[in-house]
């Protein structure tokens, strides 16, 4: 059974000057509902807003006695998140999930973590599922955007960074370190999230050398359980797929990229 | 405890609250949430003859307390639904209301048979639609086009038919005088007010069509208001909908004059809502000494 949960904030940060990280207690949801790293939680948003915001998840442990922790890493996008922002250590959220299905990941296989911006903290579950068996590539607009590297470096065999502005690591986009690092290394999938035409940039390298790619797609969403069809993306073969039930982990080459 | 029944058009539903077409799927995603037998009907996802893909994204803008959809009818059409939801659905214990969209009158007339020999409880001829080109809200406008929307369904369907009509009209009554006299046997009321978003920095609409239904808690004095004109000029059994997320929600649609309501878009924000509603209804009839639920249903007082 499903069940919204009322989760205290643990402990919030600014995990650089743009973004906020809250620590939950999340009750026994992790044990619950955790398939895999990239899904997400429906929070609400205060009593004057109708709709949940959808947020990645950013990292999670269930705990021995319904004592489960989620972390998620957000940046004010709008009024809903605005006020996500303003709440504070002590206060109580109503969270439904974990939603989505999440990465698909073998025990033992090897992976090139891409992220870019807001979508970086979703890839540090995945470091932590494949601890030394992956590296990552972050890429942010500036230094200032920059955030969980030494997080992705305690669990990434290596951390590349790409700033548009060239502030902080290699100018330009993550599609540079990530062709060169395709080339040297062996990968068995590689796993992305970040806008959507990084993405498709990211895919493309993939196809190329016919490497799996699994990328997290986002959409304006109102249920967040697959009832009333609002996050829809057309998929390759003309069909319509589902960001919060069917992914919002998605094969890269089942994505309708022009539509 | 007030005796919860209600009856719709010759159809008993253990209690007056049901969820609408639309936002409750075809019941699995919500039966994780709760026992949905609890319910006192479910209308399904609105179905017509083929499968739909529906819009393009984005399909979904939030308002000041409401939302905008542009879903367009995205449903793996009538026949799928029969083969692999209904058989489900209807082992769940609760009645079961099959919402339908042609573009024609002979394709609502094919639906209703198919949906009859199926064995659904009650059929809901969505002529409403704000969403879709053909058919949906342009027969929902027209008297003349509802009224024979709803003769060729009555003449097809073998379990009681309800209409589900428009808010987008001047004049509600004149409507549902139309589809009273071809013969529905309860009326539904409100689908979605049409609506826009417009994002200033892009000066785009948020929505992919532009423009989509308006639902949500913005939209119930509208409903209330809505049902209590069709209850003073026909005598049909309604179903009330819009904007209900509250149990005292509920009471103001049926003092209006409704005989069961729906829970929509509050379902969206809470998915026990329909559960809560129907807890604080019970509630309300208990604090106000009733014995039926019933005794709610047109009994305000107008000025």
């Amino acid at each position: 059974m499903q069940v919204e949960t009322s989760c205290k904030i643990l402990y919030k940060d600014a995990p650089n000057p743009h973004a906020i990280r809250f620590e939950l207690a999340v009750g026994d949801m992790v044990e619950r509902s955790c398939k895999a790293p990239g899904q997400f939680v429906h929070i609400k948003c205060g009593p004057q807003r109708l709709l949940r915001r959808p947020i990645s998840v950013c990292s999670c442990q269930s705990g021995p006695a319904g004592d489960d922790l989620l972390t998620v890493v957000f940046e004010v996008r709008g009024e809903g998140t605005a006020w996500l922002a303003q709440r504070r250590e002590g206060d109580c959220l109503d969270v439904l999930g974990l939603l989505g299905n999440g990465f698909h990941m073998e025990p033992q296989g090897r992976y090139l973590l891409v992220g870019g911006g807001i979508g970086v903290p979703p890839m540090l579950g995945c470091a932590e599922n494949a601890p030394s068996r992956c590296d990552a590539v972050l890429g942010f607009r500036d230094s200032s955007h920059a955030l969980l590297l030494n997080e992705f470096s305690a669990h990434c065999g290596s951390v590349a960074v790409a700033t548009e502005d060239g502030s902080l690591g290699e100018r330009g986009f993550v599609t540079g370190p990530v062709e060169a690092l395709l080339e040297k290394n062996r990968y068995d999938a590689v796993l992305c999230c970040g806008p959507r035409p990084m993405l498709k940039a990211v895919a493309g390298l993939a196809a190329r050398l016919g490497l799996p790619c699994q990328v997290s797609l986002e959409e304006r969403m109102a249920c967040g359980v697959g009832a009333c069809l609002g996050c829809a993306v057309p998929m390759a073969d003309g069909s319509m797929k589902h960001v919060c039930k069917d992914g919002p982990i998605f094969n890269a080459g089942e994505v309708d990229w022009n539509g | 405890m007030a005796d919860m029944r209600v009856n719709l058009a010759g159809v008993e539903l253990k209690n007056p609250v049901t969820v609408a077409s639309g936002t409750f799927g075809f019941g699995r995603e919500y039966s994780e949430f709760f026992d949905i037998s609890k319910l006192g009907g479910i209308s399904v996802k609105g179905l017509t003859p083929l499968p739909r893909q529906g819009n393009p994204a984005p399909r979904i803008a939030e308002t000041p307390m409401g939302m905008l959809n542009s879903v367009g009818l995205q449903n793996p059409g009538v026949d799928a639904f029969i083969a692999h939801e209904l058989p489900w659905l209807k082992a769940q214990g609760t009645v079961i209301i099959a919402n339908i969209s042609g573009s024609t009158p002979e394709e609502y007339g094919e639906m209703c048979e198919k949906l009859s020999a199926a064995g659904v409880d009650m059929i809901e001829v969505n002529i409403s639609c704000p969403n879709v080109k053909a058919g949906g809200l342009a027969y929902g406008t027209r008297p003349e086009l509802a009224a024979e929307v709803t003769t060729v369904a009555k003449a097809h369907a073998a379990v009681p038919v309800m209409v589900k009509l428009s808010p987008n009209v001047t004049d509600i009554t004149e409507i549902t005088k139309a589809v009273e006299g071809a013969g529905a046997d309860a009326i539904s009321l409100i689908n979605t007010l049409r609506g826009m978003v417009i994002d200033v920095k892009t000066r785009r609409p948020i929505l992919k069509m532009n423009t989509g239904g308006l639902s949500g808690p913005a939209v119930l004095p509208i409903a209330v208001r809505m049902v209590w004109e069709v209850h003073n000029a026909v005598k049909l059994p309604i179903l009330g909908m819009g904007g209900v997320s509250s149990g005292s929600d509920a009471a103001q649609l049926m003092l209006a004059g409704a005989a069961a309501v729906a829970v929509g878009a509050a379902t969206f924000a809470d998915p026990m809502a329909p559960i809560r509603v129907l807890e604080e209804l019970g509630e309300l009839c208990d604090s106000q000494g009733l014995s039926s639920v019933t005794q709610l249903t047109g009994a305000v007082q107008p000025w």
